[in-house]
């Protein structure tokens, strides 16, 4: 028998003609059109890396703390003293590029559910988001879109926004990159898992209505954008926060009550994803009768149901005979609540429809035995890298201590670091931070901008909200120009930069859940970036000591331009990492906190303009060997540095990235308030390369004069540590003063004017204020 | 002192704000469901910050429609305290507690700082904890917090005193850059004629734990907790 469906329905569903064929071959006979839908999803990318999933093999994922690693909503890591967090990143790119207010606040009511679904309160979120140049109209339009839906949707609903990061490059131009962390505090005694038990036990359907909305997101978010693809609005979802909120509440206080055996948020592939992971989880199967499920709209057809990605929804297996019990926690918060089906034996997803079977498909089929693509790997990097890693520092014009000449105009470097801190990826981020309810809850102990991670305080759950000294940090990372460079060392430096940037308030680094932004697998180079920053990771995970507890795969990044050709974002793997803080009154920021304070520069500086922000500003190039990351050194950095802090004999600690070492500098002089005298140690290299040049495993501190000698001497009893004491705080209203070696003044200038052009930036170029 | 903490469905300062007045000051506090009626054992009635019903429509709109509403009315009638604050402040002047409405902010964005304020009189319960024209520094969260008033009311309220506090420069100045919101003469927070009702866009209660920073805030709540001590005496 021939297939019942043209080539054209079946790639419609985001399946290929092979894969087609191992449909058929599960079910031992062609699918009908709402299975067709099931497997499209189910199949996608996003549902069942199917490319990624033998690179993520790779990935350390246990650990002493580990509680939960990957496969459930979230990973889950003990505090000690009863607390156990909760965390998990997650892409929603594709819906932001469409529909960027929605995508975004969608985005993030969905890694809330992943948390809360574990029986935690969400207690904050971090952004990382990508997009192209700030000057471009389209750009403007998906960047403002975005924080406003990202506002709406975590100011409603109770959740702090307190971190993260956002750079622009015209990489991103069609293809903004939204990746929502989420951190949630356990309070239920057990974890709530999502794997389906007891046979004959209901499943309930809770939250809100299922309509038409959001059809098919998952295989839209798995294929390629084009120019065509606004016209795949319905495939964005529409989010109700305050429903949310409602849900968070519901589900904990039903869980609470122990009568939830397992539960699954319906996120991507809605009611056939819940359905068929709960039961392959569980090694049983589910009835669903689709009669049942709250609709939102008439005449739907059991491929709408199936397929429908309406937001705030959830899936229960709970004990029988305790419907009812639950039933009325859910109608007093005003969500529905409805017995839609029961586990059963066999381990089957069986959908009722109209007292009709609509779909019968063996759960193993849609969620663990799924397709899966081992590629060929490159066998030489391909040729834009080799040609990027061929360039050198010598082909850059001559510079002297005054500055140096770009296409015929002199720019001293005082206006190189102006220039610099300006940039949208550099400059300040208020203007976005602000839109953000970052201190709701309570619990925020650093404010945005105000150091190198965000600080959360921990109140038990457990002990009627006692306040511990117990908090936590976290942070999200990644320069994806060095990962476009070197796949393989730039997913190192991202890893080793999200710990340091912990430990620069003080904070152990514990875990990771990673999101992993790329272009296509199928093509050569998409493959080679996927898997070289994967082994990257895997080796930086271990090198660390911080497993990867989960996370997400976002591929075919790309946009076709209008003559049909592929253009890649830069590989993005965000890293989300969290670290563990004993003493939440033992922390620092990264601005300068007294006059006289003494200065020390942690870390074999080395700095290199290979894919540094400096040469791709200035020089409008990208290319050159991004800085590699030394993991014994860098460990004992980031351990000198903590250790300082938890002493309590540093001041401030703020680690170098984008702009290097002086921009560091500027920007601890910047949120301080106040000047530095800084001279730089005697190097070899260029100028630019000494002051704007790039490097890993380097921290700039402040010490408290009382405790100088007692750190110094610290200091010297560390193996194998750099260090060296490179100037000082000077009051405010001050200079930010750069000599070198010799006594020669390279930088001079006021933290006003500083902070002008720094703390303007982004707003300038939306124009308003 | 005995707290009650209104939940609406979509509050969500309301365990911030128990944290304060049980946690942190000792006094006894429950949290009061919004289709509940019986207040008779609060001395001081709290409406929360949040989104109540979503507010999709109007900040507090369906708020006012709620079961708990006339009761907290009929609290404040009889001369018992009630703090509305942020969501809490939209609510009141959406059931007339207190006059005048709060309107989406002047830049149309929602806004979340610390700011300084301006406490306006400390012969209050409210803030008698604090020096007259003392300049304190609270959290604020809002999008929909630019207080307006017809001229009528404007005037009543300064020359009843009603209005106590004023967003300001780090030196108390009202100046049009320390306006966040662009609220009409700088409101942050007003009394009703009586005293005992007390709306305020700020979070007292983000500033009452040393942990995170200011402690400017508390001083609010200590303020009140010194009204019944000396109500007692």
């Amino acid at each position: 028998m021939s297939a019942p469906f043209s080539a054209e329905e079946i790639a419609a569903e985001g399946l290929k003609p092979e894969e087609y064929d191992e449909v058929v071959k599960r079910l031992g006979r062609h699918p009908n059109r709402a299975e067709l839908g099931m497997f499209g999803v189910m199949w996608s990318e996003h549902c069942c890396y199917k490319n990624s999933r033998p690179l993520l093999k790779q990935l350390p994922t246990t650990g002493d703390r580990v509680l939960v690693g990957p496969g459930e909503n979230a990973g889950v890591v003990d505090l000690g003293d009863g607390l156990r967090l909760a965390f998990k990143i997650e892409s929603h790119n594709h819906p932001s590029a469409i529909e960027p207010f929605q995508g975004a606040a969608t985005g993030v009511g969905g890694i809330l559910r992943d948390i809360f679904t574990m029986g935690a309160r969400p207690i904050a979120v971090l952004n990382s988001l990508r997009f192209g140049d700030l000057d471009d109209a389209r750009t403007q339009r998906l960047f403002s879109g975005v924080v406003a839906g990202i506002a709406h949707y975590g100011n409603c609903v109770g959740v702090p926004t307190v971190g993260g990061e956002i750079y622009f490059d015209p990489a991103y131009a069609d293809n903004p990159l939204v990746n929502a962390m989420a951190l949630g505090l356990m309070e239920t005694p057990e974890i709530v898992k999502a794997g389906a038990a007891g046979v004959g036990n209901p499943v309930l359907y809770v939250g809100s209505t299922t309509g038409r909305d959001g059809m098919g997101g998952a295989s839209f978010a798995s294929a390629e954008l084009s120019e065509k693809s606004a016209d795949d609005r319905p495939a964005v979802q529409v989010g109700d926060p305050f429903l949310e909120k409602s849900l968070i509440e519901a589900c904990l206080e039903a869980f609470k009550t122990g009568a939830v055996v397992a539960a699954q948020d319906m996120g991507a592939a809605g009611l056939t994803c819940s359905t068929a992971e709960m039961a392959a989880k569980g090694n049983l199967g589910i009835e669903l009768d689709l009669d049942q499920i709250p609709a939102r709209e008439t005449g739907m057809v059991p491929y709408e149901y199936l397929l429908s990605e309406s937001q705030e929804r959830m899936l229960f297996v709970v004990a029988a005979g305790r419907e009812a019990e639950l039933i009325a926690i859910f109608q007093r918060w005003e969500l529905h609540a409805v017995v839609a089906g029961r586990v059963i034996a066999e381990p089957i997803v069986r959908i009722y429809h109209q007292g009709q079977i609509a779909a019968e498909i063996a759960a193993t089929a849609l969620a663990d035995d799924t397709p899966l693509y081992e590629r060929e790997l490159l066998a030489d990097p391909p040729d834009y890298a080799q040609r990027a890693w061929a360039w050198t520092a010598a082909s850059l014009p001559a510079c002297t201590a005054e500055g140096m000449a770009i296409a015929g105009q002199m720019h001293s470097w005082t206006a190189v670091l102006q220039q610099l801190l300006a940039t949208p990826s550099l400059a300040s981020k208020r203007w976005v931070y602000q839109q953000y309810d970052h201190q709701v809850q309570n619990n925020t102990v650093l404010l945005p901008g105000a150091a190198d991670a965000a600080v959360i305080r921990l109140r038990s759950p457990l002990a009627s909200g006692e306040p511990t000294t117990i908090g936590v940090a976290a942070t999200t990372d990644c320069n994806a120009r060095y990962v476009y460079l070197d796949p393989y060392e730039g997913a190192k430096a991202a890893v080793a930069e999200a710990a340091r940037n912990l430990s620069c308030v003080g904070a152990e680094p514990l875990a990771v859940t990673d999101n992993l932004n790329f272009g296509s697998p199928e093509h050569p180079v998409g493959y080679w970036q996927l898997a070289e920053a994967c082994r990257g990771l895997a080796e930086a995970c271990r090198e660390l000591q911080t497993p990867v507890t989960g996370g997400n795969v976002s591929l075919y990044n790309e946009t076709l331009d209008a003559t049909g050709q592929p253009r890649a974002i830069y590989p993005t793997p965000v890293v989300g990492m969290i670290g563990r803080i004993a003493d939440v009154t033992q922390v620092v920021g990264q601005g300068w906190q007294a006059t006289g304070d003494r200065l020390y520069l942690l870390g074999h500086h080395t700095p290199t303009l290979g894919g540094s922000e400096y040469l791709a500003q200035l020089h409008a190039t990208v290319a050159g060997r991004p800085p590699r990351v030394d993991f014994a050194r860098e460990r004992v950095v980031q351990a000198a540095c903590r250790h300082g802090i938890q002493q309590g004999w540093l001041h401030s600690a703020h680690d170098l990235a984008e702009g290097g070492l002086v921009v560091a500098l500027a920007e601890c002089c910047i949120s301080g308030d106040r000047g530095a005298t800084v001279q730089l140690p005697e190097s070899p290299q260029r100028w630019d390369e000494q002051l704007f040049g790039e490097v890993t495993g380097c921290i700039v501190v402040t010490v408290r004069s009382a405790y100088q000698a007692t750190w110094e001497h610290y200091l010297q009893t560390v193996r194998h540590l750099d260090w060296a004491a490179i100037g000082q705080v000077t009051e405010p209203g001050s200079e930010f003063r750069v000599f070198a070696a010799d006594g020669h003044s390279l930088v001079a200038v006021s933290i006003a004017v500083l902070r002008d052009g720094w703390a303007g930036a982004l707003a300038a170029r939306l124009n308003t204020r | 002192m005995k707290f009650g903490v209104i939940v609406f469905p979509g509050s969500n300062c309301d365990r911030d704000l128990v944290y304060v007045t049980r946690d942190l000051l000792g006094q006894p506090t429950r949290l009061v469901w919004h289709q509940d009626t019986d207040l008779d054992d609060l001395d001081v009635v709290v409406l929360p910050g949040g989104f109540s019903y979503g507010d999709y429509l109007r900040c507090g709109a369906i708020a006012r429609f709620s079961p708990v509403l006339k009761s907290v009315i009929a609290h404040a009638q009889q001369g018992k305290f009630v703090l509305g604050v942020c969501n809490g402040f939209q609510i009141l002047t959406e059931v007339g507690l207190l006059p005048g409405a709060l309107t989406r902010n002047r830049d149309l964005h929602f806004i979340c700082d610390r700011v300084p304020l301006r406490v306006e009189r400390a012969d209050l319960p409210w803030t008698q904890a604090y020096q007259p024209g003392q300049v304190i520094t609270l959290p604020i969260a809002h999008g929909e917090g630019r207080y307006q008033a017809d001229a009528d009311t404007l005037a009543q309220l300064e020359a009843q005193g009603q209005i106590l506090l004023r967003y300001c420069d780090s030196s108390g100045e009202l100046t049009a850059a320390h306006n966040p919101n662009g609220s009409l003469a700088h409101i942050a927070g007003l009394v009703n004629r009586q005293g005992n009702v007390l709306g305020l866009m700020p979070h007292p209660e983000r500033a009452a734990d040393p942990v995170l920073g200011g402690t400017d805030g508390r001083w609010l709540f200590a303020g009140l907790l010194q009204a019944t001590a000396m109500a007692l005496v």
